[in-house]
């Protein structure tokens, strides 16, 4: 057997997809540990998941293509939070809400804030926080 | 000893030897203070953050036919028109119109006048609509028109407060989240906030405005203007440390400059959730090295700074003047603070990477000549300390 990974998913339903179990095939099917970040998947609306699934690659990617029947965006890059480096001053009023440290203080001398996505469990603190408007959420 | 003359004339012919307030203090440890007080020309120190006390004169010129606004709004953020007929004074802290400010508790505060300064600066086209009674002289009572920075006749930036000398550190010992200028602060003393550049910072570089006064040359968003006041609430008599670094809020600077010519990614609109807009700044400022002592001040480190710890829920908005502990920047920069057997997490509201980039800037533009330096007009008070507005019942 393979040695496990996770991967984040971003989930994007363009139309109502939602009658399926879709979590409860991962799991049973695919034998994935799903940790769930963001859902929003209601009848006759544009719905979102956003989870981190944790399993073997095979079965990771048999999960994906099982999703995509449904005629869901499957995007593995990430996005759902995004930073725009033109509006952040590293000023550093986001490192204290970040409750992952996905966006930390990344070099001492020049505090330079640096945001590592993958850290990111999309709790939208930043969003909130910052004064520059410089974290936004893509939904 | 140097004179100003002298450092100008350096400067002139590209020969100038200039560091950055951080670069500086490692290079007096190396050569000694005599020595690097002979070499060094100037040392440039730098701020990025809110200042709320912001705002700019904007002059329009003349419509045909002409109008003495009385009433007008920039993209529907109110601008005040008691001043002649096309000339307008915009706030960096005004709400847009409309704007449900804190009724939906916390308010977010997305545009008002500080992302008008933002969006002029950057070049944006922007609506104005302004209003009047209308005068034999000025007869149009109406106008809706488009505009850019290039068409306005001045655009000057004119701040009563930047450059806080130093600043407090906020807390929450409440039981719920509280929204303040000092941003979001979580309850129980979870986080703490703090506002200043340390030792890049100008005034706490020149603790008792020796070289810092009326007249300075100061570089302001990129823009060369001037300091051509002592700033609102200045208070140079506060208490300070025996190398005379003031261990609370302390001096302030009014810094005026041409808008015309900033960099809009030194002047940035601030959304502070619950609590309203701010503008952020950058400001640079040098300080010439006229004598050994000038040069001692400008070493100062960020562990010999300290920054009074005042919380926010009770304390500061109901000016008990109580302060809850004395912490360093070192302390403070290190993401962590100890109070009262608590470690609090700390976070920032100015931007040191700003600053530091700002004061690069600034040795940078000196070196090739491009900045001279000014002597002050005169010099800053000493000796004043902050009044208290007393709500009396009748006249005094």
């Amino acid at each position: 057997m393979s040695d496990t990974v996770k991967q984040k998913l971003m989930l994007d339903f363009p139309r109502c997809e939602c009658e399926k179990p879709i979590i409860y095939h991962l799991v049973k099917d695919y034998d994935l540990v799903v940790n769930v970040f963001r859902a929003k998947v209601t009848p006759e609306e544009r719905g979102y998941l956003v989870l981190d699934v944790t399993g073997t690659p095979e079965n990771i990617g048999r999960a994906i293509d099982y999703v995509k029947t449904f005629h869901v965006i499957v995007n593995t890059t990430g996005k759902g939070v995004t930073r725009d480096l033109d509006r952040c001053t590293h000023c550093g009023h986001c490192v204290t809400h970040c409750p992952t440290e996905a966006l930390r203080i990344g070099d001492p001398a020049t505090r330079e804030v640096t945001y590592n996505e993958a850290e990111c469990i999309e709790c939208l603190a930043c969003v909130r926080v910052c004064p520059y408007g410089a974290c936004a959420s893509a939904f | 000893m140097k004179t100003y003359e002298q450092i100008n004339d350096r400067i002139e012919s590209g020969k100038a030897v200039v560091l950055t307030a951080e670069e500086i203090i490692d290079y007096v440890d190396r050569k000694g203070l005599a020595a690097a007080a002979q070499e060094v020309d100037v040392v440039t120190t730098a701020t990025f953050g809110p200042m709320c006390s912001s705002g700019c004169v904007l002059n329009f010129g003349h419509s045909k036919p002409k109008i003495r606004m009385t009433e007008a709004w920039i993209q529907d953020v109110l601008v005040y028109t008691g001043l002649a007929a096309v000339d307008v004074y915009l706030g960096a802290t005004q709400l847009r119109h409309g704007d449900s400010a804190n009724m939906y508790h916390p308010g977010e505060f997305r545009y008002g006048g500080a992302h008008v300064i933002e969006d002029l600066v950057a070049g944006k086209t922007l609506q104005l609509f302004a209003l009047s009674y209308g005068t034999d002289c000025y007869p149009l009572r109406e106008i809706r028109t488009y505009f850019t920075i290039n068409d306005l006749n001045q655009a000057t930036m004119t701040n009563p407060r930047n450059c806080y000398q130093n600043y407090n550190v906020a807390i929450n010992n409440s039981d719920k989240t509280i929204y303040t200028y000092m941003g979001t602060l979580e309850p129980q003393r979870k986080n703490a906030n703090y506002c200043s550049a340390g030792q890049l910072s100008p005034l706490l570089n020149d603790p008792l405005y020796e070289t810092i006064g009326i007249g300075t040359r100061v570089w302001l968003a990129g823009a060369h203007g001037h300091v051509y006041c002592e700033g609102t609430q200045h208070a140079g008599g506060g208490a300070r440390t025996p190398d005379g670094v003031p261990t609370g809020g302390a001096g302030t600077l009014a810094l005026t400059a041409d808008m015309k010519c900033m960099k809009p990614e030194f002047v940035r609109g601030v959304s502070l959730r619950g609590y309203g807009v701010s503008l952020a700044l950058g400001v640079g400022i040098p300080i010439p090295i006229l004598n050994e002592q000038v040069l001692k001040r400008t070493c100062v480190r960020d562990r010999d700074i300290l920054a009074p710890v005042v919380d926010y829920s009770h304390e500061y908005p109901q000016n008990t003047g109580k302060v809850v502990a004395q912490v360093n920047y070192e302390q403070l920069r290190s993401g962590r603070i100890e109070i009262e057997g608590k470690q609090i997490a700390v976070g920032s509201l100015s931007s040191y990477y700003k600053a530091l980039e700002i004061a690069n800037l600034l040795a940078d533009e000196i070196r090739r000549g491009d900045f001279r330096l000014s002597q002050p007009l005169a010099y800053l008070p000493k000796d004043t300390t902050m009044k208290p507005l007393v709500a009396r019942e009748k006249p005094a």
